[in-house]
């Protein structure tokens, strides 16, 4: 198994706009991102059940071969900046992708 | 209309967000020494929340965006190029452009810059056009968001439209030597020099996406350098100002993904354009040369409406927790806490009334519903208390039971009796209101230029 950190230069979350937040995974180099795609870890399923969210909540889920990408989107349950939202920017949603292990 | 068929448009572009942090000043020294044709950045975000909409304030400081535009006018007027800023003061409301007018004002005073002329438009619009156009059709929800309702109307304070590229090519086409822009895409303002001179929209509007959040589309990460953009008939190339920054291939395709949810499409008023057939090469070390980015026209025209709405008067209180048997049952705490001020105030979260909110850092404070790991908190929290209510007196008084009732809070087996969460504070914090986005829609117009009045001023002496 390897830790997706040492496959990924950029794992980050950010919004799109008010009422979205999307996440961008950025592979260092073209074998892991091959390697990354194969595994699933970052599926749209594998994506939901991270996240414990319905199939629904995903707006977008890409494999961006140019950039050596995985980006996904989740709308948000309330907008950006709602009483009770605390990540104005949606900037740090990315922390359970850091755990995540892939096999290879 | 000019058409350089043989020789490219240079944008120098400093900042992604002009005065949300201030401009790095070496690289866009760099810069100017390419003698580009224009110098262009965007000054806004719908990122920093309702708030400064719906106030119509800035979460950049006037210090800063007095820097920016310092550095920008002096290096324009210096060269005797055209300099552009759209989304004026994070929001691109009228006040926003008012005050960055008036900068460029005071400073041109300052330097005794000689005469130049400044174009600018606002990119407000009444809440009674729009619950006008309501009567005749839709207005449309973005992303997920029901079409808006009379309600959601009467319940937003402050609505900009986000213009296309069409305010800044008339005020090009007028001769405006400064563009002070209210809210607009941020394609449009390096867009909208490219297509005044002739340049294909495609990639005239793919001009305007990488070049927007300036060194992000570079690397390594860092933020606020500048980067020199050149857009031919043929192709777009991007190059970074900072001596230790590339634009790569991965840089710039990566950086198309960066805050939209889909890296193939870029909606604008007037249409999108589809980057499924780019094409990335590196053409030198710092630059990477893109091609293939298609322009489509939209059908119909329809523009963007961001709108904010008041809450509320809000305060802050913030609670400490170390008690391992507190934290196991914090959410009992907080209930205590909530239900002494229903006791007080009634039942909260009608139309109008109060609502209390909690965020428990050191269990899921930043991630919420999101957080995997919500089942295993820290050793400590820190909760924070946000009161909201129709007058500030009312918010402090909500903010201070909802804070110092958890002190109180009576769990069946604790041991720690003489008060259950310490205070770092024993008061709690003003804070500005709280607002909510109201509007993310779109509505429909006959004119790109319909809601974007335009104004010529000479400044100078």
């Amino acid at each position: 198994m390897i830790p997706l950190v040492d496959l990924a230069k950029a794992i980050r979350s950010k919004n799109a706009g008010p009422d979205k937040i999307t996440f961008d995974v950025i592979m260092k180099d073209r074998a892991a991102y091959d390697l990354v795609c194969a595994s699933g870890v970052l599926s749209r399923d594998a994506v939901r059940a991270l996240y414990g969210v319905p199939d629904s909540r995903i707006s977008d889920h890409v494999a961006f071969d140019p950039a050596m990408a995985i980006k996904f989107t989740l709308f948000r349950t309330q907008p950006s900046g709602s009483l009770g939202d605390a990540d104005i920017f949606g900037s740090q949603q990315y922390g359970p992708l850091l755990g995540i292990m892939v096999p290879g | 209309m000019d058409t350089l068929a043989n020789r490219g448009l240079r944008i120098l572009c400093p900042n992604g967000h002009l005065g949300f942090a201030p401009t790095k000043e070496g690289s866009f020294a760099l810069g100017l020494t390419e003698l580009p044709d224009m110098i262009a950045c965007d000054s806004g975000s719908s990122d920093c929340g309702p708030v400064p909409l719906g106030s119509d304030g800035s979460a950049s400081p006037l210090a800063w965006q007095t820097h920016d535009i310092e550095l920008m006018l002096l290096g324009a007027r210096r060269q005797g190029v055209p300099m552009i800023i759209g989304s004026a003061g994070d929001t691109g409301t009228n006040s926003r452009v008012d005050r960055f007018v008036t900068i460029l004002r005071e400073l041109a005073a300052k330097h005794s810059l000689p005469k130049f002329k400044v174009g600018y438009f606002y990119s407000e619009v009444p809440a009674a056009l729009v619950a006008d156009r309501m009567q005749q059709d839709r207005i449309a929800g973005l992303d997920g968001r029901a079409d808006l309702t009379e309600a959601e109307l009467a319940a937003t304070e402050r609505i900009v439209a986000v213009a296309g590229v069409h305010p800044f090519m008339k005020l090009l086409e007028m001769g405006a030597d400064v563009i002070i822009g209210g809210r607009s895409s941020d394609c449009a303002i390096f867009a909208a020099p490219a297509l005044h001179r002739g340049y294909p929209p495609g990639l005239a509007y793919y001009y305007g996406k990488v070049m927007e959040c300036a060194s992000f589309c570079a690397e390594p990460y860092a933020g606020k350098e500048s980067v020199l953009g050149e857009i031919t008939m043929d192709d777009v190339r991007v190059t970074a100002m900072l001596p230790e920054q590339r634009c790569t291939i991965a840089s710039v395709a990566g950086h198309a993904m960066y805050e939209r949810s889909n890296p193939y499409y870029e909606h604008f008023l007037g249409g999108h354009i589809d980057m499924r057939d780019c094409v990335y090469e590196q053409l030198t070390d710092r630059t990477t040369r893109i091609t293939g980015p298609r322009y489509v026209p939209a059908e119909d025209l329809r523009v963007k409406l961001e709108g904010a709405g008041k809450v509320g008067e809000r305060y802050v209180g913030m609670v400490g927790v170390r008690d391992p048997y507190t934290i196991s049952r914090i959410d009992e705490v907080i209930a205590w806490a909530r239900q002494a001020a229903i006791d007080r105030f009634g039942p909260e979260g009608q139309p109008g009334g109060w609502q209390l909110s909690y965020t428990i850092y050191g269990r899921d404070g930043v991630m919420g519903a999101l957080e995997p790991n919500r089942d295993r908190p820290a050793h400590e929290l820190c909760v924070v208390v946000q009161g909201v209510a129709p007058t500030a007196e009312m918010a402090e008084e909500i903010t201070i039971t909802g804070s110092r009732q958890m002190f109180y809070a009576r769990l069946p087996d604790v041991k720690g009796t003489a008060g259950g969460v310490a205070f770092l504070l024993d008061e709690v914090m003003r804070a500005s209101p709280a607002y909510r986005w109201t509007l993310n829609h779109t509505m429909r117009v006959t004119d790109p230029m319909e809601l974007f009045p335009t104004h010529m001023i000479e400044v100078g002496t």
